[in-house]
């Protein structure tokens, strides 16, 4: 055995390299088998990660046709509510790039927003009810329609129909209860990001 | 010699007592104009229940408890009530708030009270409901209802020890000090009261030992009364005036992460409130007054004052010798865990123990944050043995997963780790704001798992309201073409009139049904807002269902069934031929109807649309031949 | 006038992080003073450099990091980094091994990985065993201590000329006490001690009381509270232990005494001034005996059979990969939180 493997070295440490790599490659081919876990199906978990507005921004009709064009190969930056955060999370979900929001599909805002319909100017026609994809107005055909706003997403979808415009979009006010305070600001601590940006911008 | 325990942590600031402990108590008298936010209590604002104009007296109800937690509000003095609006309050974020103005009259006239000298007789629920009356809120600096905290089921928990907190462990604050000095008796009294509703094995009353003029008061009241209250004294530290840090010490034991202190059997109140107790259950006065310390280098005498509660903070300043131009801060509470306020102007409210008016020498304004070098020493002064430099980079990184993962709801914000912080990271504010951000995110989460329920179910109504539609219109097909049968039968000698009346009313009735089916289906769904729009859009639609008809889809779906296993048991040949068959028949039959409505001088879109019908006959019968044959040739061959 | 709303607390402790580095810088006095007076002016040379040099490059630094220069070079860690290193490195040596060591640490170690706080490994410690590894020859010509066959350690003036330029004078140079036990070849304990003249009492003529002095200087630092007893105590102690256990009375083959790895080479200073370095330490105090010890296990180990004489500078490294992992598995328990550690992820 010796002598042979002293007379071919080459193949002798051919045969070995093979031979280990043959039992861990049917090893590991046997934990895979056995030990596979059924993970959430990615579209659920892209689905989850989804603003769940429903506002249809990025262009797909609701969160989970636009997760599906995600999990599809579609861009993660075409859902302006999500925002960063929501990139951010998508990227990290997916080990993306993360990438600027695509201002074609509208801009992040920065406070939370609940549709408001000014009631005395509303005319009954149920148009608005039809656009909002989670049903949070209420109403009836020739009544005065109300948004429920626990239930608003705030998507703005029910803005454009309104044939006499009389649906605005409010920002909730800061109340005694949602006031808190912020992340300190320090000038003195930037961080490398803050000061290359302040150059981009300069 | 009771056993006393330490907690983790904690930090010895500079005390600065002595200043305001120079005199005696004094009264504050009644400011002219007094302002008495609705909520100085955790928990749901009060409700006003009195009008602008209304005279009131001193000790007045005037604004009335709302829900469970809550208590109501009591003028402090007679006069007028001059406005309900939002002022200004004793809040960190310096927003507005509902308030009642009253203006005094100087009588400070008491509304008729009597107390209860024998309160020995009186049930527990009747204490308790002249303490919430009384409106009396942790007085320590909380402001929990204290009748909600004395509520504590027996059966669940029996209490065993009642822990009356005379810690007072910030820095700067006087006023349970001289309170425990000046009014021991009251404060012995007030803890009877609350033994007898709440029973328990013992009765501490826990003093740091740094007040010991206080504790000889509380031990002297204690021989005369003869009661069995135990005064412990313990080392000084900060916090260990904090609730669960003072449990810990007298106790051992530890209050479980977002549990109460009644699961362990323990109930905790700060001797403010006791005394409260007393002189709410005693002489059936409300809470209308504290005592406040004022103090700071801003003042020129540091003192404590029985206050009524409403007062304009500048008043009682004044009264202390303010110089507002050496104030850079004003602070309610005491330098550890007080807030800033905005204004001088707000009111004196139920838990402002203490009003500080530093120099800017004395709490220089915060230096600027340097950067963490992982020193430790916040993880050393955390009472709560949390590890805030983490909890640091996780805020300021907005990882507020880990922050909740690495526990920060049990951060109590006694700001020990910004204290020690030798780099001066306002450490407490990045919890307070990662905490909100944490909240912030699980309703967010919350909201948009709600919105997607919705999202789905408005989905499922509109695909199974297209379908009962598709159902709908197939009926209504179906029914024409019954129609039509009949009409080409008409002229067979075997038809049957009656047979045809028949199958014409089951048509109809099919269709009705289908389309009552469609409608009703939503009204299945528990959703609130898919009834809502049921009435919007189908309000005009008057179908209305018949609960007596035979269930016409369901016998049509059994009828389908039958026929395809029957077809099933034909061979490929006898299906090619009835098939063939069939579209004969049709042909036949269209022709026959053509022929009819020709005849009888039918409009020109009838007779274009079955001639129409006959044209895509013809293929469909020459692919059948086609089939037929080739299946003949194949069971030939 | 505007009252200002800040977020409680609003009292601050005493200490500051430019003070925690200045008390540092003191505390290094003793130390400095015996090395001085047995090896001569080298030292205090090595430090003046080396701080020069750390100012610059910090400065540099912050400049292409685009921060306030004043705030920062403030806070006075660089001084620190560069002190140390001058401490350690041997005295006379040339200015440009000095300017390597601490341009790398100051940039390298310390900047590129963002700064004071971000740093994973201590600064003043890669730049030593760069230079170590890089420069092997200059690194270990440690001066002969005063006293020895007559020598009388170069003066001030002599100092500068031997730093700044190397090679016109000639010093005196001699193995440590490391460098003897390790090459010792065959020679018990004893007389390897009687025919060199660099032994003295407990360890090295000059170490001993160096070693005495940065331990001084360490009690001043804990009784100032700048940092815990644990990592210092922990190392100390583990490495007494190990000495302790290997040592066999002074064989040919012996690894020396417990008092002997206590006051040789770097010992002290490690304990006290490069283990408590907060940043690239363990952060907790169980996490701190558990760094320390091992530490103190890895020096022994290094120096008693490893290739280099003395081991702090490499043992810390070692240990400051392991800090994060120390980190996470001595998470201290949470109030309310049971007895029982509760696996988080993190």
């Amino acid at each position: 055995m010796y002598e042979l493997i002293a007379q071919f070295p080459f193949v002798a440490a051919m045969v070995a390299l093979v031979s280990l790599g043959a039992v861990f490659g049917a090893l590991l081919g046997f934990a895979a088998e056995k030990f596979k876990t059924e993970g959430n199906p990615i579209v659920d978990q892209i689905n989850e990660v989804l603003p769940q507005t429903q506002c249809g921004q990025c262009g797909f009709p609701g969160c989970r046709p636009y997760a599906e064009a995600i999990a599809g190969g579609e861009a993660i930056n075409r859902c302006p509510p999500g925002g960063e955060a929501g990139i951010a999370a998508l990227a990290d979900l997916l080990d993306l790039e993360i990438i600027p929001l695509d201002d074609e599909h509208g801009e992040e805002k920065e406070l939370s927003v609940v549709a408001h319909i000014r009631e005395d100017e509303c005319i009954g026609c149920t148009k608005c009810i039809q656009a909002c994809p989670v049903d949070a107005i209420l109403g009836a055909a020739k009544h005065m329609h109300t948004v429920i706003v626990s239930e608003c997403t705030g998507c703005d979808l029910c803005v454009e129909p309104c044939p006499v415009d009389c649906i605005d979009l409010l920002s909730e006010e800061i109340t005694l209860k949602t006031w808190h305070w912020d992340l300190p600001t320090s000038d003195v601590i930037a961080s490398d990001r803050d000061a290359s940006a302040q150059e981009q911008a300069a | 010699m009771r056993k006393i325990w330490d907690f983790h942590g904690g930090v010895h600031p500079a005390e600065n007592k002595l200043q305001s402990l120079q005199c005696d108590i004094s009264s504050a008298g009644i400011p002219p104009q007094l302002t008495f936010p609705l909520s100085q209590h955790i928990g749901a604002p009060a409700e006003p229940i009195v009008e602008v104009g209304e005279k009131v007296r001193k000790g007045q109800k005037i604004a009335e408890a709302r829900g469970f937690i809550s208590v109501p509000v009591h003028a402090s003095t007679s006069g007028t009530i001059s406005a309900i609006e939002d002022r200004l309050i004793a809040h960190a974020s310096g927003l507005s708030a509902p308030c009642i103005v009253l203006d005094s009259d100087g009588q400070d006239e008491w509304i008729s009270h009597q107390g209860t000298e024998d309160y020995s007789k009186l049930e527990k629920a009747e204490l308790l409901k002249i303490i919430r009356d009384a409106g009396i809120a942790g007085m320590g600096g909380a402001g929990f209802p204290t009748a909600v905290k004395l509520a504590v089921n027996p059966d669940a928990h029996k209490i065993q020890t009642l822990i009356i907190n005379g810690t007072e462990c910030e820095p700067y604050i006087t006023a349970d000090d001289v309170l425990m000095r000046e009014r021991a008796a009251d404060i012995i009294a007030g803890a009877e009261i609350l033994r007898h509703i709440l029973n328990p094995d013992e009765v501490l009353i826990g003093v740091e030992d740094n007040k010991g003029a206080a504790a000889a008061a509380l031990k002297g009241a204690v021989r005369n009364s003869g009661s069995s209250v135990e005064i412990v004294t313990f080392p000084t530290k900060y916090p260990s005036g904090g609730e669960k840090q003072l449990i810990e010490i007298l106790t051992g034991k530890q209050v479980p992460s977002g549990g109460l202190p009644s699961e362990l059997g323990i109930v905790c109140q700060n001797v403010g409130s006791v005394v409260a107790i007393y002189r709410a259950v005693v002489h059936g006065e409300p809470l209308i007054s504290r005592i406040t310390t004022v103090t700071g280098a801003a003042v020129a005498q540091a003192q404590n004052f029985e206050v009524l509660l409403g007062s304009p903070m500048s008043y009682l300043l004044q009264l202390a010798g303010f110089q507002p131009e050496r104030c850079a801060r004003l602070v309610m509470g005491g330098p550890m865990m007080g807030f800033t306020v905005a204004d001088h102007e707000v009111p004196v409210v139920k838990t402002t123990n203490c009003l500080l008016a530093p120099t800017a020498e004395e709490l220089p304004a915060p230096d600027p944050a340097q950067a963490c070098i992982r020193c430790g020493l916040c993880a050393e002064a955390c009472p709560a043995s949390l590890l805030p430099q983490q909890l640091y980079w996780f805020a300021r990184s907005r990882e507020y997963e880990k922050l909740a993962a690495h526990n920060l709801f049990d951060c109590i914000e006694c700001g020990a780790c910004s204290y020690a912080c030798p780099s001066h990271i306002p450490l407490v504010q990045y919890y307070r704001a990662g905490k909100a951000e944490v909240t912030q995110m699980r309703h967010d989460q919350a909201k948009s798992e709600h919105s997607r329920t919705r999202f789905e179910a408005r989905q499922e109504r509109l695909e199974r309201d297209a379908a009962a539609k598709e159902a709908q219109r197939a009926a209504r097909k179906q029914a024409a073409e019954e129609r039509a049968r009949q009409a080409a039968s008409e002229g067979q000698e075997d038809a049957d009139p009656i047979q045809a009346a028949i199958e014409r009313a089951q048509a109809k009735k099919a269709a009705s049904q289908a389309s009552v089916d469609g409608e009703a289906g939503p009204k299945t769904e528990t959703s609130q807002a898919a009834d809502t729009e049921q009435a919007a859009t189908t309000q005009a639609d008057t179908a209305q269902p018949d609960a007596a008809q035979p269930d016409a889809a369901q016998l049509a779906i059994e009828r389908a069934r039958a026929a395809r296993a029957e077809s099933a048991e034909q061979s490929p040949l006898e299906k090619a031929n009835s098939k063939l068959q069939r579209l004969q028949e049709r042909q036949a039959k269209s022709e026959a109807k053509l022929q009819q409505s020709r005849e009888d001088g039918a409009a020109e879109n009838i007779i274009e649309a079955l001639e129409s019908a006959l044209e895509k006959l013809a293929p469909k019968i020459a692919a059948a031949e086609q089939e037929l044959k080739a299946l003949q040739e194949e069971s030939e061959g | 006038m505007a009252l200002m709303q800040v977020s409680s607390p609003h009292a601050h402790g005493p200490l500051s992080t430019p003070t925690v580095m200045r008390t540092v810088l003191l505390a290094t006095l003793p130390g400095v003073i015996a090395l001085t007076y047995f090896f001569g002016f080298g030292t205090l040379v090595n430090i003046a450099w080396a701080c020069l040099v750390a100012l610059g490059c910090e400065a540099l630094a912050l400049k292409l990091r685009n921060r306030p220069l004043g705030f920062y070079l403030n806070d006075a860690s660089a001084l620190v980094t560069a002190t140390l290193l001058g401490i350690a490195m041997p005295p006379y040596a040339p200015w440009w091994l000095i300017l390597v060591g601490v341009a790398f640490a100051i940039l390298i170690a310390k900047h590129l990985y963002g700064g004071l706080g971000y740093n994973p490994f201590n600064p003043a410690m890669v730049g030593y065993v760069v230079l170590l590894i890089s420069f092997p020859i200059q690194m270990t010509a440690w001066a002969a201590p005063v006293g020895i066959n007559a020598n009388n350690p170069p003066g001030l003036l002599q100092a500068l000329q031997l730093c700044f330029a190397p090679g016109s004078i000639d010093a005196m140079t001699m193995a440590t006490p490391l460098d003897l036990l390790k090459q010792n070849n065959g020679l018990l304990l004893e007389d390897l001690w009687r025919q060199n003249p660099q032994f003295g009492r407990w360890s090295g003529i000059g170490w001993e009381w160096a070693n005495l002095g940065f331990l001084a200087g360490g009690g001043y630092l804990l009784y100032k509270r700048i940092f815990t007893w644990h990592a210092p105590v922990a190392m100390l102690a583990s490495l007494s232990l190990m000495a302790a256990l290997f040592y066999d009375g002074g064989s040919s083959a012996s690894t020396g005494s417990p008092l002997f790895h206590l006051l040789s080479g770097g010992t002290m200073l490690g304990a006290f001034f490069i283990i408590t370095d907060p940043v690239s330490s363990a952060v907790s105090n169980r996490g701190r005996l558990i760094f320390g010890a091992a530490i103190g296990v890895l020096i022994f180990l290094i120096r008693s059979y490893g290739n280099y004489p003395d081991a702090v500078a490499f043992a810390v490294l070692i240990m400051n990969f392991a800090a994060p992992f120390i980190d996470y598995y001595t998470q201290p328990r949470t109030y309310g939180h049971g007895r029982q550690h509760e696996e988080q992820d993190s």
